[in-house]
């Protein structure tokens, strides 16, 4: 009998699942060596047919998306069941990624932005959406959503993570084969926890350009300057957050001029990205009294929304705090 | 028991933790609601420290080192100050009020100086009232009802 693989997304974009297809003619070879058994993107199967197997039938589960509603919440309680081996593939279900940024605000206030205020929306009557609804024919249910965006070990017990977003096919490649030798030669597994398809320095490792310790006097954005292409792109002021991100993506971004946005997550012993990417920002300031440090800064837009744009779920507070209200 | 202000103090090695020191032996009064924490220089200051310090309980964290142009490492502070002003900008976003973060400069002869900021700091953090973190089970039952 096959293994049985299941791959699922909760609170994600579906790159994740066209990172897996881009594995290309190899999709065959895992489709060989496994017995597919969830893949609501690519396949018909129902939350019935899993929910009717027995606890640690799926050997492999590779679970993107993050945690943001009571339908994520189900099915991550229940592919950990069914599940022996539980992966948090990419940033979302690692990190909590691009939808965690939703934790700088709470559910209502999203939602009156949403429903209400955003300038296409035209909600007269103020109408919400209903966990809940009452019909003639019978009672309709949809997730309930939840305040605070969640990565899945905040949630469940995580066994492996895959960082990226996506993941880079040639790393899922390597480690989809890297599992396949593993059960075929009854191979011991690597240590609980260990983040798999990536490196362990961080992306400046990889990354060929000149790092020369400039100082600067203004941050500039990527589209308002044509960065020389084998210098550093902190050195020319652009905010890159390759210091602060782990190694295994191949530094592609930062090769075509474009800084690196921190998706493969933080590098080995590092608590917060947002704390690293002070520190690593704070060095390239060239100005020592404070008002002109202020207004070097004035020149930063967005600080948070950069510094944690893929782990803000997973950084130290975890959320935007309600003691300072931000406006959305 | 009523609130007190819970403060984690970082001080440098060669002028701010003397400074603390002197305000010590010099048996100055002030409130006792600073934990100090010694570094060899406010350069070493990772930010990371201030975001542990406030999820573990500190209501606010103030960072001590040299007057500018007094670094022990000639230009630490200088690293520090930068660093300050990220940290307080990122705090305000975070929703955190950035007066819970306050850099200082002390040199080892100002005891008088140590004790009148700690008075200073404590009165701030006083005033803005202990820190609450807001957690899942404040929001959601706040907002979730269906």
């Amino acid at each position: 009998m096959k293994p049985k693989l299941a791959l699922y997304w909760a609170a994600s974009c579906g790159g994740c699942e066209i990172a897996v297809v881009d594995v290309e003619e190899h999709i065959l070879t895992i489709a060989d060596f496994f017995d597919i058994v969830l893949w609501p993107v690519a396949m018909d199967f129902k939350y019935k047919d899993v929910e009717a197997m027995p606890d640690g039938e799926i050997t492999l589960c590779l679970f993107n998306g993050s945690i943001r509603n009571s339908e994520n919440e189900h099915m991550a309680k229940l592919l950990r069941a069914k599940s022996k081996v539980l992966v948090a593939f990419g940033s979302c279900a690692q990190e909590g990624c691009i939808p965690g940024l939703a934790n700088l605000f709470t559910k209502q206030q999203i939602w009156d932005y949403v429903y209400k205020q955003s300038p296409s929306t035209v909600n007269e009557s103020g109408i919400f959406p209903q966990p809940i609804n009452k019909m003639p024919e019978g009672t309709i249910e949809i997730p309930t959503m939840w305040d605070t965006v969640k990565p899945l070990n905040q949630v469940v017990d995580v066994d492996y993570y895959v960082p990226g977003c996506p993941p880079q096919s040639d790393q899922i490649l390597n480690v989809v084969v890297a599992v396949i030798d593993i059960l075929k030669n009854g191979q011991p597994l690597p240590p609980k926890g260990t983040i798999l398809g990536a490196g362990d320095k961080t992306c400046c490792d990889e990354c060929g350009r000149e790092r020369k310790e400039k100082k600067i006097k203004k941050f500039v954005r990527p589209h308002e300057i044509i960065p020389n292409p084998k210098e550093c792109l902190m050195d020319q002021g652009i905010v890159c957050c390759g210091p602060a991100t782990r190694s295994g993506c191949g530094a592609k971004c930062t090769a075509v001029n474009v800084p690196c946005r921190g998706c493969y997550g933080p590098p080995p012993d590092c608590l917060d990205p947002g704390a690293k990417m002070i520190s690593a920002l704070s060095s390239v300031i060239d100005a020592s009294e404070p008002e002109e440090i202020d207004s070097i800064l004035a020149t930063l837009t967005d600080p948070v929304g950069t510094f944690y744009r893929f782990n803000l779920a997973a950084s130290i507070l975890g959320r935007g705090q309600m003691e300072v209200r931000k406006q959305s | 028991m009523s609130w007190e202000p819970k403060i984690a103090g970082f001080l440098c090695n060669w002028c701010s933790y003397t400074g603390a020191d002197l305000a010590g032996t010099s048996r100055l009064h002030y409130p006792p609601n600073i934990r100090v924490i010694r570094m060899m220089c406010t350069g070493r200051m990772d930010p990371v420290f201030v975001f542990k310090a406030f999820q573990a309980g500190a209501d606010g964290v103030i960072v001590s080192g040299c007057h500018p142009g007094d670094c022990h490492y000639q230009e630490g502070n200088f690293k520090m100050l930068r660093r300050a002003h990220l940290i307080k900008r990122v705090l305000a976003d975070l929703g955190i009020h950035p007066d819970r973060f306050r850099l200082t400069w002390v040199s080892a002869s100002e005891g008088d100086r140590w004790a009148r900021f700690s008075a200073d700091f404590t009165q701030t953090i006083r005033t803005l009232g202990p820190l609450k973190l807001t957690s899942d089970s404040i929001l959601e039952g706040t907002y979730n009802a269906a």
